[in-house]
């Protein structure tokens, strides 16, 4: 369908398309929405580099491939590294970096590929300072093995190595919280960001886009096959992960917190309404879920304090 | 312009960075060990001092990444290169498979140095050669002047192939030993190795590639030839680009294998690396006492010479293979190299392996000697010896 210019100006989503359809992700998925999003706002000036993933599945097979744009599959582990030697040559070969006309380099890794394996490439990729952005689009385990944990899954969730089982043997770590690790870094651009609000999304993509500097996104990516939820119950889960501050929506820019929930003056939902529409929290007992809800709520109230007092 | 060589003094490791610097490498990401740190050290100088531009130079969290950074940089199209020793290079292990898979010609000196446990600083060829299946090219140097040409080479060949190549020096023995090696004027290198044009990168927008995707089992396969006829088709651009460097420089390197008076030898010894010049020396001596000994340096170990050992191999009675490395429930991996391409073939000398200098342990003319006295006593009694000599072992 033809999009006439005039309406194409006013969309808060970009019409232009650069992830093209036939891909092989599930349904429901939030990590090829999520890259969807990206592509639309960069297109095609925009280097991708891809580790280890279910991403890379979705990327597509030889020869196919479902990104129109360049796209480096890389090693599990070395995304960040990967993206600093890209901008490094696309320095040395005297191409503008970022910008609405410049190259734009980004990293896309799951959360196995950014908090585990990946800590430590990201850490130097944000510390060396290039420019460039990392996307964690988290999904809150290993899906492409086959859900298993990772740092970044939640308390009380289910994973194939956190069956549950007689020995209630689940997931008892909280998530890690791993862009407060990236903060430390005094980066000066960091934010969450959640496929259920794409216009916030892709703002803080363009921000990204204009800042100079490393930039990081932590973007909610659910995924129905992961999380035992209903294909069509992806976008209310990462709505309701921002309604319950589960997951709450917030920017760091040079020093300064900013919260960007869509209904600021409303309280958290109860984490229940979050849990109770997928599979994978069925064996958290009452004390579990309490559990949990005590550290969303906690980490919530820290998390205002820092706008509050770095606002 | 005419060839006038600048001859400077320096070790290997600056002969290392000055060819890279002459190479006009682009980017840089390197991690430090001993002994490679001064190659990485003399090319920040270079920034330092404005003698160099457009060399990005990234200063990695760890091999794994100064690797991962150079297969960026490359897919991106620049020219970038690196420098490791034992545990760095072992750490880079899947980033190596990475880099050759996805067709990078990333140039990488590796500072022989022996792996840990027990720590070890000193030389020994076992870090290079468990990094053989790779993928990656393998030019072992003699010495300082040969770091500096087999860097200048070695990008010319990885470019012309697509595949990354490995150029090896010896730890200390190189890496730190002072050595006139003669320079090549800039304008010089760069006639013979111009700018490097990358078949695809990442930075045509035009045309966006996607590298590295899955390659299911109806592709994977072909994946894999196209890789082994690259590695195959090296040799004859080795010998070309050798040819072609010994007519612009006066030093050819259109062997694979470089001969010393191996002529009318009874038997040569045969080896790679620095201790290939203790053996020429020894070669020389022997000769003068009547021993028909000549020596026979593997170059380039990956792609392996098989043709050039053939035609060696027909004409001597015996081979002494010297190898400073070791594959453990083996043997020696230059002398199992040696004896597997020599199978097939209707040349079958004795072959005899030595494990000597492991571990920086001294290799010297007199440990040649004796290994001549014993291997002329093996070839008299014209018996095979199959038992691997740990020539050097405290008994
Ligand atoms: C070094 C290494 N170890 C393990 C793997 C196997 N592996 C591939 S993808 C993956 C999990 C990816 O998880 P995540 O980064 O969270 O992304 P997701 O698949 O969930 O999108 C693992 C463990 C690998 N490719 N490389
Ligand atoms: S397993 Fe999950 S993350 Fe992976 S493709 Fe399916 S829905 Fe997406």
């Amino acid at each position: 369908m033809q999009i006439p210019e005039n309406v194409k100006k006013r969309l808060s989503i970009p019409a232009d398309e650069h992830f093209y359809a036939g891909h092989t992700a599930c349904q429901g998925c939030g990590a090829a929405l999520g890259l969807r999003y990206v592509l639309k706002t960069y297109g095609r000036k925009t280097i991708f580099t891809i580790p280890a993933c279910c991403s890379t599945i979705i990327a597509g097979p030889w020869p196919y491939s479902t990104l129109d744009a360049p796209l480096f599959h890389t090693a599990f582990e070395t995304t960040g590294a990967v993206m600093g030697g890209i901008e490094a040559a696309l320095k040395a070969k005297g191409y503008k970096v970022k910008g609405e006309d410049g190259v734009m380099v980004v990293g896309w890794a799951g959360d196995g590929g950014t908090a585990d394996i990946g800590l430590q490439a990201l850490s130097g990729f944000l510390e060396r300072g290039h420019d460039a952005l990392y996307i964690m689009y988290d999904n809150e385990a290993y899906m492409n093995t086959g859900i298993q944990r990772s740092s970044s899954t939640p308390y009380g969730a289910w994973t194939t190595n956190t069956p549950g089982g007689k020995k209630h043997f689940l997931e008892k770590r909280h998530k890690k919280k791993v862009i407060d690790i990236v903060i430390a870094h005094e980066i000066p651009y960091a934010a969450t960001a959640s496929v259920a609000y794409p216009e916030d999304f892709i703002r803080k993509l363009k921000k990204a886009r204009e800042i100079k500097g490393p930039s990081f996104i932590q973007l909610f990516a659910p995924c129905p096959t992961g999380w035992r939820a209903p294909t069509d119950k992806s976008i209310e889960l990462a709505r309701l992960a921002v309604q319950t501050a589960y997951f709450p929506l917030f920017e760091y820019e040079n020093g300064k917190y900013k919260i960007n929930m869509p209904s600021p003056k409303k309280e958290p939902k109860p984490i229940e309404e979050f849990l109770k529409l997928q599979g994978r929290f069925k064996y958290m007992t009452q004390e579990d879920i309490e559990s949990l809800q005590n550290w969303v709520l906690r980490e919530w109230e820290k998390l205002k304090k820092l706008a509050e007092v770095f606002g | 312009m005419e060839y006038k060589p600048i001859r400077k003094v320096v070790s290997g490791n600056y002969a290392a960075a000055y060819a890279a610097k002459h190479a006009r490498v682009e980017v840089v990401a390197a991690y430090p060990i001993t002994p490679q740190t001064s190659i990485i050290e003399k090319i920040a100088e270079f920034i330092a001092n404005g003698e160099v531009e457009n060399l990005q130079y990234v200063p990695v969290e760890s091999e794994h990444s100064a690797m991962a950074a150079c297969i960026g940089a490359s897919a991106a199209g620049a020219r970038a290169f690196t420098a490791t020793s034992a545990q760095g290079l072992a750490l880079m292990h899947e980033m190596l498979h990475w880099a050759a898979g996805a067709r990078l010609p990333i140039v990488m000196v590796d500072v022989n140095r022996a792996m840990a446990p027990p720590w070890s600083v000193w030389d020994d060829q076992t870090d290079s050669l468990a990094q053989r299946d790779t993928g990656w090219l393998q030019f072992y140097a003699e010495n300082n002047q040969e770091v500096y040409d087999g860097v200048l080479m070695s990008f010319k060949i990885a470019e012309t192939v697509n595949l990354p190549a490995m150029v090896i020096e010896s730890a200390f023995i190189l890496s730190h030993t002072y050595d006139v090696v003669e320079m090549i004027p800039q304008e010089l290198v760069d006639e013979f190795l111009p700018p490097r044009k990358p078949l695809y990168t990442l930075t045509d927008f035009d045309n966006p590639i996607s590298v590295g995707a899955l390659g299911t089992p109806a592709d994977y396969y072909e994946f894999r030839y196209k890789i082994a006829k690259a590695m195959e088709d090296a040799k004859k651009v080795i010998r070309e680009v050798g040819k072609e460097f010994g007519e612009r420089f006066g030093r050819d390197y259109s062997q694979m294998i470089e001969l010393y008076r191996t002529e009318d030898a009874d038997f040569v010894f045969m080896g790679m690396g620095s201790l290939m010049g203790t053996v020429k020396q020894a070669v020389d001596i022997l000769r003068e006492e009547g021993y028909k000994v000549g020596a026979a340096k593997v170059r380039w170990f990956r792609p392996f010479p098989s043709e050039e050992l053939y035609e060696l191999a027909k004409n001597v009675e015996g081979i002494a293979v010297l190898d400073r490395n070791f594959s453990f429930g083996q043997e020696g991996i230059l002398f199992n190299e040696a004896k597997g391409v020599l199978y097939n073939t209707d040349a079958h000398p004795i072959m005899k392996n030595y494990i000597v200098g492991l571990g920086g342990r001294d290799f010297t003319v007199a440990d040649v000697k004796k290994i001549a006295e014993n291997m002329k006593a093996i070839i008299d009694k014209g018996e095979l010896d199959v038992e691997v000599d740990w020539y050097h072992l405290k008994r």
